[in-house]
């Protein structure tokens, strides 16, 4: 049971390590958005299930918080995203993209 | 009455679960507590009244988390894939992709079921149409079949318990 | 609680944690425009919120699910009163 629940720490900390190293790698807000948000939720989901691993008697608090990180997570981001565009943030395109597959 | 329940009964099902424990103290408290609040709340959740109660509920519920967790997972390694590759691998665009669920929750479900799901973010929606950012928008690509995959997934889903 | 207690796996998620962390903190910082910095922000509320519930089991003590809990409230709050703010002053 500790192997599994580290297991899932360990895969939990990976996406949000992804999730992270995405919105430095990512080259406008948009992007940052998609891989942040997916990611992040993906991994705090996995630290929640590994901590579930080592502690069973605390499913029913740690089935409130992964409910809550999933239902606002992706509300957050959309948020964000349309405050964004509002405020006049254009979508970042490939350089080339009009002759075709270019650069 | 129907919101009313509905929102004392999903109150009550948290209080108790944060409570940890069934004593009769924490069932009365968490009863009373449960109605207070959805008398105060019921007038400004009328997104609630979208959900069709049918004794199919948990059965459509399971299925559409079946469906979005697969896609949760994979967006993820799709998110890894690129995040990790030297040149990140994208192709972004904002699509307009157009929805055939009518109610508020079902839109709103549906936008947050896209943005968690592989190279999809949804910006906003006005009345039908969802705008949605999406990265992997390869020149050449025939625009109005992929748009409408991007949705029809969760829909098929979603309108088992919303319309 | 040290290293050598979390062993090989827990001490590799504290760390993936930790990096992630610091790499958001970079993005924070670095802008450059205000919803890039919210970005980070919210990204930020997330893994800290997995940090606090990855606390409780590291203390085991489950009074920080509840900290946890509260946190994410207070964050998803946050995220979205500032990105309202942008919206109103495009």
């Amino acid at each position: 049971m500790a192997v599994i629940g580290d297991l899932f720490l360990v895969l939990g900390g990976l996406f949000l390590f992804l999730g992270a190293l995405g919105i430095v790698r990512m080259p406008d807000v948009f992007n940052r958005l998609q891989a942040g948000t997916k990611a992040a939720t993906l991994g705090a989901l996995g630290i929640i299930a590994g901590v579930f691993f080592h502690h069973p008697g605390w499913w029913a608090k740690l089935m409130i918080i992964a409910l809550f990180v999933l239902i606002t997570s992706p509300v957050g981001s959309s948020t964000i995203a349309r405050a964004a565009l509002s405020a006049g943030i254009r979508p970042w395109r490939e350089r080339g993209e009009d002759e075709g597959e270019g650069a | 009455m129907r919101r009313f329940a509905l929102i004392a009964v999903g109150i009550f099902i948290v209080w108790l679960a944060l409570a940890g424990r069934l004593t009769l103290a924490e069932v009365v408290t968490g009863a009373l507590v449960a109605a207070g609040v959805a008398a105060l709340s019921r007038h400004h959740l009328a997104l609630l009244d979208d959900i069709r109660l049918t004794p199919m509920l948990p059965v459509h519920l399971a299925r559409y988390f079946w469906t979005f967790f697969i896609a949760l997972v994979g967006a993820n390694l799709d998110v890894a894939r690129r995040v990790i590759s030297p040149k990140p691998d994208i192709h972004p665009a904002l699509v307009e992709v157009r929805t055939a669920l009518t109610s508020d929750l079902g839109k709103l479900w549906l936008a947050n079921s896209i943005t968690l799901t592989p190279g999809t973010l949804s910006v906003d929606v006005v009345g039908d149409v969802l705008k949605v950012h999406w990265i992997d928008a390869t020149p050449g690509r025939d625009m109005e079949h992929a748009t409408r995959a991007i949705a029809e997934k969760f829909e098929a889903r979603l309108k088992g318990f919303l319309s | 609680m040290s290293m050598a207690q979390l062993g090989i796996l827990g001490a590799t998620g504290l760390l993936l944690m930790l990096a992630a962390v610091a790499l958001a903190l970079w993005r924070l910082l670095l802008g450059p425009s205000t919803p890039d910095r919210v970005v980070a922000a919210d990204t930020l509320g997330v893994i800290t919120t997995a940090g606090l519930v990855w606390l409780a089991s590291a203390l085991d003590n489950g009074i920080y699910l509840d900290v946890a809990l509260v946190y994410a409230a207070l964050a998803f709050i946050g995220v979205v009163a500032i990105a309202r703010a942008l919206e109103r002053h495009e």
